[in-house]
C-alpha cells in the first residue's frame, strides 16, 4: 500500500537526466523511499514493541543477588544465570506454582471463551431482531463491558461476600471468595458476563451485513429458524465470529485484573501467568518476572498462529467480503 | 502546580541518570555515602546529613487533613525550607512499589519518606534510606515497641509517625446478663465466657469470635499474634525462624481448633478487617479481634451499628499461662540517601514526629501517636477513650518478622497458615513446611 504511494509521489521520470538506465535505479530508489516512508512506523514498532521484548529477555537471563553482607545489607548487582530462570520453572516449589498458574490460565481462557461464544452469538441473535426497545436492549449488554474490570471485580466481590447477594438468592452459604472450584466459577461468571457483550457486539456487526435477501429466500424454501441460522447465518458470520474469538483468546490468557480484585492475589486456584509475573516483580526478582511474562508471550503467540493456521481466523479482513459475494451470487442463483 | 511537579521530575530523572553515569566512570558517588562503613551499630551523625533546600514529603494519603496543618506549619517557619507533600495511592503494595522504583533510579523527588513499619528491613538493608543519628530523636519518651520497629540491626532507620495494635472488642451486655464482669485474658477464658453467653436466649446464632484469617496481610498479623501469644516467636533475636517450636504448634492450633470447633462464624475463612467489623456491628459475634480504626464504626449513633454503648475493649487473649501479644502496625518517617537537602529532610522529620506536633494532629487524626505520655494524657483519653486499653497492647506489642524479604516471608506464612485453617493441612505439618520456605528465604 505504502509503496504504491511512494512510486505514485515520485517525480515522473522525464524530469530525470537523460542517458541513465530508468529501471534498475527506479527500483532501489523505490525501495529506499518506501523504507524511508515506513521508517517512522518502524521505529514506533521497533521503539513500543521489540525493545520491551528483547529487554525483558536479556533482564530473564539474570538474577538479583539476595544474600545480606555481614553488616546486613544487601549485596548489590546481578549474576548471570543464563536459562536458570527459565529452567526454575520446572522444578521444586516455583515450579508447581508455575504450572498451577499455566493450567488456571489455559482453563480460565477455554472456559471462558467457549461460554462467551455461545452467549455473545444469542445476545446478537437477540439484538439483531427488529422489536420494540431494540436500542435499549442493546444499550444495556454493552454496560457490562463499559464498566472498566477492576471495578466489575469489585461489584462482583461484593455479590460474591459471603453474606452477598449471590448467596442469599440461591439460598445457600458458599465461600465464593475462599480457595476451592467456587472460586474458580466466581471468576468465570464474572468475566463472562463482562465480556460476552464483546463478542455479541462483533458478531451483530457481522450479521448486519447479510443481506436481507438470503433469508427471505430461505424462508421461501422453507427453511425453518434452525435451518436459517445454521446454513446462512453462522456461515456468513464466522469469519468475524473467528476474529472476536481471537481477540478473546488472547485477551483471557493474559487475565489479571479480574481474579486480583474478584479473589484477590496469591490464591492457587486463582493465579494466572499474569498474576504470577506481577507478584515476582514486587518482590523486586525482576530476572524470574521477566522469564514469566516471555513464556506468557510465548503462550500467546502459539495460540494466535495455531488458530489462524487451523482455522483460518481472518485478521485482515480481506476474506470475508469475498465470502460474502460468494454467498450473494449463489443463493441470488439458486433464488432465481 | 502539576506542571511545576512534571518539570521537576524531569530535572530529577536526568540527575539521577547523571549521577549514574557518573558511578559508572568510578566515582563511586550514589549509593556508596549513604553506606556507612562500618559495620553493626553505624548510626550517622548529624554533621552527616547536609544541603538544605525545598524538599518532598512522599505519604500515604492525608485523608484526615492533619498531616497537612503540620505542613503548613513548618512551611510557615521555614520560607527556604518549603516541603511538598506527594500523596500516593492508597493500596500499601502500589505505594511500596513506587518508593522502590523512585529508590532505584535513585532520584531525588523523594526526599522523606511515609514506611510502614514492616519494610523497615527491606529499605534499609537495600540503602534506600538513611540510618538517623543517634540523638537525633527522644526515643527513650516513646513506646519501645515502636522504635524497635523502626530499628534495622539495632540502627534506628525511621521516626516513628503513628502506631497501631490490635484490640479484643467484647460485648459488656452479653458479659454482664451471663454474669461475666471482667473481659477474658486468655482464649481459655474466651471459650468459657462464650459457652455462658451462647447458652443465653438473646445471644441465639451468634459466634464467639472473628479475626482477619482471608490470605492477606491481615492473616499473617493474626498468625504472628497467635504465635507470640502462645509464648513464640516467628523469627527468634538472631532473626533465624522458630516456628517448628511447641509454641507456634500452640498459636496456629488455637486458631484452627477455632475453625474445627465452630467458635469463629462458618464463612470467617473470608474475613478480613472489614467483615469482621460488620458482623461484630450487627451483633452476630461476642469477640472481635481489629484495630483501634473500627471505634469510630461501632460507636457511630446513625442508627449503622446495633452495639453502641454495649462494647467494651481490652487487650488480646493469651494462648494457655502467656499474655496476649499484640502485632505491632503503623508508620515510619525515613530520609531518602539520594536527596539533596539531607540537613532540611533530618529536620523536618524531627519536627513533624515531636510530641507536639503529635498531640496538634489528634483534634483530626485518631492516629495513635507514638508517645506513652500522649495515649495516657487525660485530655486526650476523653476524646478517644481506647487509647489507655492500646497503650496496655503495645506495651507488649511485638513487631511482624523484620525480614529485608518481607513480601516473599508474609507470601509463604499466609499460605501455610491459611492451608492450617481451612483444614488443607495440619497444624503441624503446616508449621514444618513454613518453617521450610522461611529457611530457605533467610538462607539467601
Amino acid at each position: 500500500m505504502s509503496t504504491r504511494t511512494a512510486a505514485a509521489s515520485r517525480p515522473t521520470p522525464d524530469t530525470r537526466p537523460p542517458g541513465r538506465k530508468k529501471s534498475g535505479k527506479r527500483s532501489a530508489g523505490e525501495g529506499r523511499m518506501a523504507a524511508m516512508l515506513l521508517s517512522p512506523t518502524l521505529l514506533v514498532l521497533a521503539l513500543v514493541i521489540a525493545y520491551p521484548l528483547v529487554s525483558a529477555l536479556y533482564q530473564s537471563m539474570f538474577r538479583e543477588q539476595s544474600g545480606l553482607d555481614a553488616s546486613g545489607f544487601v549485596a548489590e548487582g546481578e549474576i548471570f544465570v543464563g536459562l536458570g530462570n527459565y529452567t526454575d520453572l520446572f522444578v521444586g516449589e516455583s515450579g508447581a506454582r508455575f504450572l498451577n498458574a499455566f493450567g488456571n490460565t489455559t482453563f480460565f481462557t477455554v472456559t471462558t471463551v467457549a461460554l462467551e461464544t455461545v452467549l455473545g452469538l444469542c445476545l446478537a441473535l437477540a439484538m439483531n431482531r427488529a422489536f420494540r426497545g431494540r436500542s435499549f436492549l442493546r444499550a444495556s449488554i454493552l454496560i457490562p463491558w463499559a464498566i472498566p474490570t477492576a471495578v466489575s471485580g469489585l461489584l462482583w466481590r461484593w455479590i460474591f461476600q459471603s453474606d452477598g447477594i449471590a448467596n442469599s438468592l440461591i439460598g445457600s452459604e458458599i465461600l465464593w471468595t475462599a480457595e476451592g472450584l467456587t472460586a474458580k466459577m466466581a471468576v468465570i461468571i464474572a468475566e463472562v458476563w463482562k465480556t460476552a457483550p464483546f463478542i455479541g457486539l462483533l458478531v451483530l456487526a457481522g450479521m448486519q451485513i447479510i443481506p436481507e435477501e438470503i433469508y427471505e429466500a430461505a424462508k421461501i424454501d422453507g427453511a425453518g429458524f434452525w435451518r436459517q441460522f445454521r446454513s446462512i447465518t453462522l456461515p456468513l458470520v464466522k469469519p468475524t465470529l473467528l476474529v472476536a474469538v481471537l481477540f478473546r483468546l488472547l485477551d483471557a490468557l493474559r487475565m489479571f485484573d479480574l481474579p486480583f480484585v474478584l479473589i484477590g492475589p496469591g490464591k492457587e486456584s486463582v493465579e494466572t501467568l499474569s498474576m504470577l509475573a506481577w507478584d515476582e516483580s514486587n518482590q523486586l526478582r525482576y530476572g524470574s518476572a521477566s522469564a514469566f511474562a516471555i513464556i506468557l508471550f510465548l503462550y500467546v503467540a502459539l495460540v494466535a498462529i495455531v488458530f489462524v493456521k487451523l482455522l483460518g481466523a481472518d485478521v485482515a479482513g480481506t476474506k470475508e467480503v469475498r465470502a460474502l459475494r460468494r454467498a450473494t451470487r449463489t443463493r441470488k442463483a439458486k433464488a432465481l | 502546580m502539576r506542571q511545576r511537579r512534571h518539570t521537576r521530575h524531569i530535572l530529577s530523572t536526568t540527575a539521577a541518570l547523571t549521577i549514574s553515569a557518573l558511578a559508572l566512570t568510578g566515582c563511586g558517588g550514589g549509593s556508596g555515602e549513604a553506606a556507612p562503613e562500618s559495620s553493626q551499630g553505624a548510626a550517622a551523625s548529624e554533621a552527616e546529613f547536609e544541603g538544605r533546600g525545598p524538599i518532598n514529603y512522599v505519604s500515604s494519603r492525608d485523608a484526615s487533613g492533619a498531616a497537612q496543618d503540620s505542613l503548613d506549619k513548618w512551611n510557615a517557619e521555614h520560607p527556604d525550607e518549603q516541603v511538598t507533600l506527594i500523596e500516593l495511592p492508597d493500596s500499601a503494595d502500589q505505594q511500596r512499589q513506587q518508593l522502590i522504583q523512585n529508590a532505584q533510579i535513585e532520584s531525588d523527588t523523594f526526599s522523606v519518606l511515609n514506611l510502614d513499619v514492616v519494610w523497615t528491613s527491606e529499605f534499609a538493608a537495600n540503602r534506600w534510606i538513611l540510618p538517623l543519628p543517634d540523638d537525633a530523636l527522644p526515643t527513650d519518651t516513646m513506646i519501645p515497641a515502636t522504635v524497635n520497629a523502626a530499628s534495622y540491626r539495632d540502627t534506628l532507620y525511621g521516626a516513628p509517625y503513628y502506631t497501631d495494635g490490635a484490640l479484643l472488642y467484647h460485648r459488656t451486655d452479653l458479659l454482664q446478663a451471663a454474669g461475666i464482669d471482667a473481659p477474658p485474658g486468655t482464649w481459655d477464658e474466651m471459650e468459657a465466657a462464650c459457652d455462658a453467653v451462647l447458652a443465653l436466649p438473646e445471644a441465639e446464632g451468634m459466634s464467639c469470635y472473628a479475626g482477619q484469617f482471608d490470605k492477606n496481610e491481615a492473616l499473617t498479623v493474626n498468625f504472628t499474634e497467635a504465635v507470640a501469644s502462645a509464648g513464640g516467636a516467628v523469627y527468634d533475636d538472631e532473626g533465624n525462624p522458630t516456628v517448628d517450636t511447641p509454641e507456634a504448634l500452640a498459636g496456629l492450633t488455637q486458631l484452627s481448633d477455632a475453625f474445627t470447633d465452630g467458635l469463629v462464624p462458618s464463612d470467617a475463612i473470608t474475613y478480613l478487617e472489614e467483615q469482621g467489623r460488620r458482623a461484630f456491628q450487627d451483633g452476630d459475634v461476642v469477640f472481635l479481634r481489629n484495630w483501634p480504626f473500627v471505634y469510630a464504626s461501632l460507636t457511630a449513633t446513625d442508627g449503622s451499628s446495633q452495639v453502641v454503648d454495649k462494647f467494651g475493649i481490652s487487650s488480646v487473649p493469651g494462648i494457655g499461662e502467656n499474655p496476649g501479644v499484640s502485632t505491632l502496625g503503623g508508620r515510619n518517617l525515613a530520609v531518602s540517601p539520594f536527596t539533596t537537602n539531607k540537613a532540611t529532610a533530618l529536620d523536618f522529620i524531627k519536627f513533624f514526629t515531636s510530641e507536639e506536633e503529635s498531640r496538634a494532629r489528634l483534634d483530626k487524626s485518631s492516629r495513635a501517636p507514638v508517645y506513652a505520655s500522649l495515649l495516657e494524657d487525660p485530655a486526650v483519653v476523653e476524646q478517644r477513650p481506647f487509647y489507655p486499653t492500646l497503650l496496655e497492647s503495645l506495651e507488649n506489642a511485638q513487631p511482624r518478622p523484620k525480614v529485608v524479604q518481607y513480601g516473599a516471608t508474609t507470601t509463604a506464612i499466609q499460605e501455610e497458615a491459611y492451608a492450617a485453617l481451612t483444614g488443607e493441612k495440619d497444624a503441624e505439618a503446616a508449621l514444618a513446611d513454613m518453617q521450610a520456605k522461611l529457611e530457605e528465604l533467610s538462607a539467601e
